[in-house]
């Protein structure tokens, strides 16, 4: 609960934390002041029977002190959240900017979701942690023992029965914070269960409907709707109990504390104006333990959380080494208009201990040069262009430019010479035009029309409800696959690079959207050297070289005739193919 | 303000429970009043130093309260959160009722992700409503008024002060703030939206941000999104921290005004000394009960806005409805469309322009076309998911509109690639097509979809389950479980969907034999866009933009060297070489 790293964090806004600290103290010291005013008047009106006027000077300093007090305690919660949300924002950006150094590769697959939460709402659970529970934990030590001081040497037998229940709190607290901690974790699955459910039912509705089953789920959801309220009430049961604990201790004490100091009043042992004192210092005393407590959730959630920021934040970023070998790094341009690259005996293995996906891969790229690399899937065609684009680095081997390695030469550079088609496209949350500006975004708009013209996009970019201001993305306009494909080739245009990337779409096109994408393709590779992972067999038929992989390794290169003689596994693929719609 | 009538309409069955949650919540207030009060009468009683005995009541009273008050919030808590689940599971049973006849037509614009989250968070957003959005002013009202005649035992000013002070705080400053905040609460979503949006494009799009160079300017956009972020959010701290410490002040206050009022009075002997404080620590207790109102305005807001949500789906109207007292019985398992028009909304285009075609009983028609050509809508007209336009369609020599959505379905076995599988065991996933099969009729259409000897090589058989948790099928093998559904389901009309979307060529060619077997003794209407399997048709038809552009037989359409031939001689460039 005492998490050191978040703490470390709050270090660079101590001042904010320490202006939180010592208003809430000075809320304290001036609650005391208010009881002592207080006491001292009705004591005076009642025992002494003093008038208006003569407690009039006492009323004021109450008032004074009521006003100072909420001003006080605006500061106070201000100036935490103040201290929560520099934490929030330089936090969040680090973990961003640290996924984002940890490369496409990290956010593989269905991990991406889990990450967008923890940059988001893991953030977030943050602030209760810094506004509400840190500084309660060090005022839940603080003021009591403050309180503390003024009832002893005022009644002894009070402050006895303050010393010994109070620490109870917290120590219940934690028990019971503890089982409600196993409990909640159960109440988070069961409310993923819940739904889990849901989903599945509302995905399979038009499938229910075709078999006539729609209407009998009704009773479904009612009955995982009603297990779920029973969970979520045990789960609650346990929330009530410890605030029921919280509550009558903190009860039962200013009880027991006021007939002790009755009982005292009645001896004469102890003066009115004291004990009246007394009673309204009890609740004070017990404020801070009972805020910590209900603030106990957020402290837990805080450090949940953080424990899986702080993991995605330790998680080794690949390219470190050469970070630090900057200074070794040539001046000259990346690609250099004649340029060989060669992969020497590379293999790379995703995971340590895990199968290698590439096995001691030699293959080497020539200006000018158009290669396909053709295989079965999980053959390692994509390895080759991530290693390339430098998301990830060869287990062994290595990578050269001209001879030079390619952990020499500055990735930004480099990346400036590439241009990239990936697999799926993704579309940002933004217009088509700045969706294609991504290839070049300090082009013009003319520039920006020819691209869209080459990858044979224009066209169908003019029929949208808006043209190149139409908003894509989540929430916006959806795409078909082959128009988002021209759009990426439409970044590639915009781009001109010298070297280009192409990892095709597996997935098929409608006819028309087809012939424009080969079209633009076409065009696309004109003049420019090309690394094809293809998947469809036409774009083949045209390369330079064609490289056939499986597991891991090139098993057969050449060109489509000469493949196509030796009678090997390139050459069972077509005859596969034809033959099977022949 | 339609939500809120809705929504007290679900609450109205619990009224009792609601109630007890209400009194239960007064009490505690009461009690924490009750210690107070008691407390310091019983000190200034003491001071007086009667004997013992006389205190004796008192005393009791203190340690009453000081017990009731935790137990009374304790009962309050269960009691309201008890009957706020109930009316939530409730409200999920609506809802579902409601979208159920939606399904798929109403629910086309709506992403499943985003009805789940009405579901489940939007309804679970709902338990603040009683709990923080109704409860709080009833309660501080019942407070009010109980307080309230109390003090009026010993003035009817102090009762003034009280109400002053109550109206003050549980009314003005909830409606400075609301007024004050108006705005920053919906700002705040906007920008959280937006910063959402831009860290799902920063993670799931860093493919493209990384290779293309835009990774800082990313990161640059999305500091500048999370900083205008935090200055709402400080707007918001600043006034949230004014309300409460305003509230808290106006208590303070009360007390204050209530304590000169005390003195005045004992100044005239209008009142004993031993409740001056008694009644001004009281009084400060007594604001306990409008601490939660400050937030009322900001969770109504909330409230409204998921309501809203909910109901836009529970009012909608279903596309297609049942009229009275239908019965038709089928002459034959022939279909019929003439001059069938249909679209899927009134500014969209035709998504089919007269479709005429005529299958007779145990007949095999195909119809082929590339993507948005307007097959689908073929099999959502027939399954009565939509509404056609103009024209008619009739099965078994009825218009299919004298037909029950139900008892249309009845008769159709479908087999698409979107058949969805239950995250469920496999014997359940089965069931589905007929709930009263006998566990031999599930094997024995298992084994004719080829799916058997696969389920009895699992460690659990047909009790193993599918899906999260479970194992994954192939996609063969969730055509093979499609199929067994439709031979389980055994309707005398079949429709492949595109079935065999997806399958490797081998898969494929196996599925296929199953699929002929499926279709002997049936009607069956074949669409796709890929072309094997389709020698065997009595005819086909080729669709472009919702249009009939040909149609014959395979040999047929070969021959007439058009759309189907240019089709056809695609696919040699089209298919994967993988």
């Amino acid at each position: 609960m005492f998490d050191k790293r978040l703490i470390r964090e709050g270090r660079s806004v101590w001042r904010f934390l320490l202006l939180t600290i010592s208003l809430s103290i000075g809320i304290a010291l001036l609650a005391v002041a208010q009881a002592w005013f207080f006491s001292g008047v009705v004591s005076r009106v009642f025992l002494e029977g003093a008038n208006l006027k003569e407690t009039w000077n006492f009323l004021l300093m109450i008032l004074a002190i009521i006003i100072t007090r909420a001003i006080f305690q605006w500061g106070s919660e201000v100036s935490a959240f103040e201290v929560a949300s520099y934490i929030k924002l330089n936090l969040r950006e680090r973990l961003l900017k640290h996924i984002m150094s940890l490369g496409p590769l990290y956010t593989r697959g269905e991990r991406s979701g889990e990450l967008i939460s923890t940059v988001i709402d893991g953030i977030e659970a943050l602030e209760d942690y810094f506004s509400k529970y840190l500084p309660q934990l060090l005022l839940a030590a603080g003021i009591p023992f403050v309180i503390l001081c003024f009832v002893f040497p005022r009644d002894w037998k009070s402050g006895v029965i303050l010393l010994v229940t109070g620490p109870l709190i917290p120590i219940f607290m934690m028990l019971i914070g503890k089982l409600a901690e196993k409990k909640s974790l159960q109440q988070w699955k069961d409310l993923s269960w819940m739904s889990a459910h849901f989903l599945d039912i509302l995905q399979g509705l038009t499938t229910l409907k075709v078999f006539g089953q729609a209407k009998n789920q009704t009773r479904v959801i009612e009955r995982v709707s009603e297990s779920f309220r029973r969970s979520t009430l045990s789960v609650l049961r346990i929330a009530f109990l410890s605030a029921l604990m919280l509550e009558f201790l903190a009860t039962i004490s200013t009880a027991l504390v006021a007939v002790t100091i009755g009982l005292r009043l009645v001896n004469g042992t102890l003066s009115y104006s004291s004990g009246l004192f007394l009673l309204l210092l009890a609740p004070e005393f017990y404020t801070p333990l009972r805020t910590l407590g209900l603030n106990f959730h957020a402290g837990l959630s805080g450090v949940n959380a953080a424990a899986r920021i702080f993991e995605i934040l330790d998680a080794p970023l690949h390219n470190e080494e050469n970070v630090n070998q900057t200074e070794f790094k040539t001046d000259t341009p990346a690609l250099p208009g004649n340029f060989q690259i060669t992969f020497q005996d590379v293999s790379l293995t995703y995971q340590a201990g895990g199968a290698p996906v590439l096995k001691g891969i030699n293959l080497s790229i020539n200006s000018g040069e158009q290669i396909a690399i053709v295989g079965p899937s999980g053959g390692g065609k994509t390895s080759v262009a991530q290693l390339l684009l430098g998301f990830i680095n060869p287990t062994s081997g290595n990578i050269q430019i001209n001879g030079v390695s390619l952990n020499r030469i500055s990735k930004e550079k480099l990346l400036n010479e590439i241009a990239y088609v990936p697999q799926n496209t993704y579309l940002f949350a933004g217009s088509v035009a700045e969706n294609i500006r991504l290839g070049r975004p300090s082009a013009g708009f003319e520039d920006l029309v020819r691209a869209a013209q080459e990858a044979s996009a224009h066209e169908f970019i003019m029929k949208l409800p808006e043209g190149y201001e139409t908003y894509l993305g989540e929430g916006g306009t959806r795409l078909s696959g082959g128009q988002a494909q021209r759009i990426a080739l439409a970044r590639a245009f915009l781009k001109n690079a010298q070297l280009l990337i192409l990892d095709e779409a597996t997935s098929s096109l409608d006819l028309e959207s087809e012939k424009y994408v080969q079209e633009a393709l076409a065009r696309l590779l004109q003049g420019r050297t090309a690394l094809i992972i293809a998947h469809r067999l036409d774009t083949v038929f045209q390369a330079d070289r064609i490289l056939v992989m499986d597991q891991g390794q090139i098993v057969e290169a050449g060109t489509h005739m000469e493949l196509v003689r030796e009678q090997g596994l390139y050459h069972s693929f077509l005859k596969e193919y034809r033959g099977e719609i022949g | 303000m339609k939500s809120a009538t809705w929504l007290i309409h679900m609450m109205l069955p619990y009224r009792r429970r609601i109630i007890l949650a209400l009194i239960l919540s007064s009490l505690t207030v009461t009690s924490h009043i009750g210690l107070m009060a008691t407390s310091s009468y019983l000190l200034a009683r003491a001071a007086l130093h009667p004997p013992v005995l006389d205190l004796m009541v008192t005393i009791v009273g203190v340690r009453f309260f000081g017990i009731s008050r935790a137990v009374f919030r304790y009962l309050e808590r269960y009691v309201a959160h008890d009957v706020t689940f109930r009316v939530l599971s409730q409200i999920r049973v609506k809802f579902y009722q409601a979208i159920e006849p939606l399904a798929p037509a109403r629910l086309l614009n709506f992403r499943s992700a985003d009805l789940l989250r009405r579901i489940v968070a939007d309804v679970e957003i709902q338990q603040n409503l009683f709990l923080r959005v109704m409860s709080p002013p009833i309660v501080a009202l019942l407070v009010l008024s109980g307080y309230g005649f109390f003090l009026a035992r010993y003035d009817l000013r102090f009762t003034a002060i009280l109400a002053a002070g109550f109206l003050m705080a549980g009314l003005l400053i909830p409606w400075i703030v609301k007024s004050l905040s108006r705005g920053v609460g919906l700002s705040i979503v906007a920008l959280k939206t937006k910063l959402n949006t831009q860290v799902a494009d920063s993670l799931l799009g860093m493919t493209e941000l990384v290779a293309y160079g835009q990774a800082q300017s990313q990161l640059i956009s999305v500091r500048h999104t999370n900083e205008r972020l935090t200055d709402q959010q400080r707007r918001n701290a600043w006034q949230t921290a004014f309300s409460s410490a305003l509230t808290w002040m106006i208590g303070n206050l009360s007390m204050w005004f209530i304590l000169i009022l005390g003195i005045m009075l004992v100044e005239q002997g209008k009142l004993s000394g031993v409740n001056l404080g008694m009644l001004a620590l009281g009084t400060l207790s007594s604001f306990e009960a409008i601490v939660p109102l400050a937030q009322v305005p900001h969770h109504l807001e909330q409230n409204q806005a998921a309501a809203e949500r909910l109901l836009e789906l529970i009012q909608a109207q279903p596309t297609v409805k049942d009229h009275q007292s239908m019965v038709s019985i089928p002459k034959d398992m022939s279909l019929v469309f003439k001059e069938v028009s249909f679209k899927y909304g009134e500014r969209e285009p035709w998504a089919l322009h007269r479709l005429s075609f005529k299958i007779p009983q145990r007949g095999k028609v195909a119809i082929v076309g590339a993507s948005g050509a307007g097959k689908t809508s073929v099999v959502n007209l027939l399954l009565r998911f939509w509404e056609f336009d103009q024209g008619s369609i009739e099965l078994g020599g009825h218009s299919l509109r004298d037909y029950s959505q139900q008892e249309a379905r009845n008769y159709v076995g479908v087999v698409t690639q979107r058949t969805h599988i239950f995250n469920a065991t496999i014997h359940e996933n089965l069931l589905l097509a007929n709930p009263e099969a006998s566990d031999e009729d599930v094997k024995s259409a298992a084994q004719k979809a080829k799916l058997h000897d696969f389920i009895q090589s699992l460690p659990k058989g047909y009790d193993s389950f599918v899906g999260e948790g479970g194992f994954k099928l192939s996609g063969g093998q969730r055509q093979r479980l499609a199929i067994a559904r439709v031979l389980l389901k055994n309707a005398p009309i079949l429709i492949l969907d595109e079935a065999m979307e997806g399958l490797d060529p081998i898969t494929e060619r196996d599925v296929w034999e199953e699929v002929y077997k499926l279709m002997e003794g049936r009607t069956t209407l074949v669409i796709t866009h890929q072309l094997t399997g389709l020698e065997k048709m009595d005819e086909i038809l080729v669709l472009d933009k919702g249009q009939v552009v040909e149609r014959g037989k395979h040999g047929e359409l070969l021959e007439q060297n058009g759309f189907y031939r240019r089709l056809w001689n695609s696919r040699v460039a089209l298919h994967a070489a993988t």
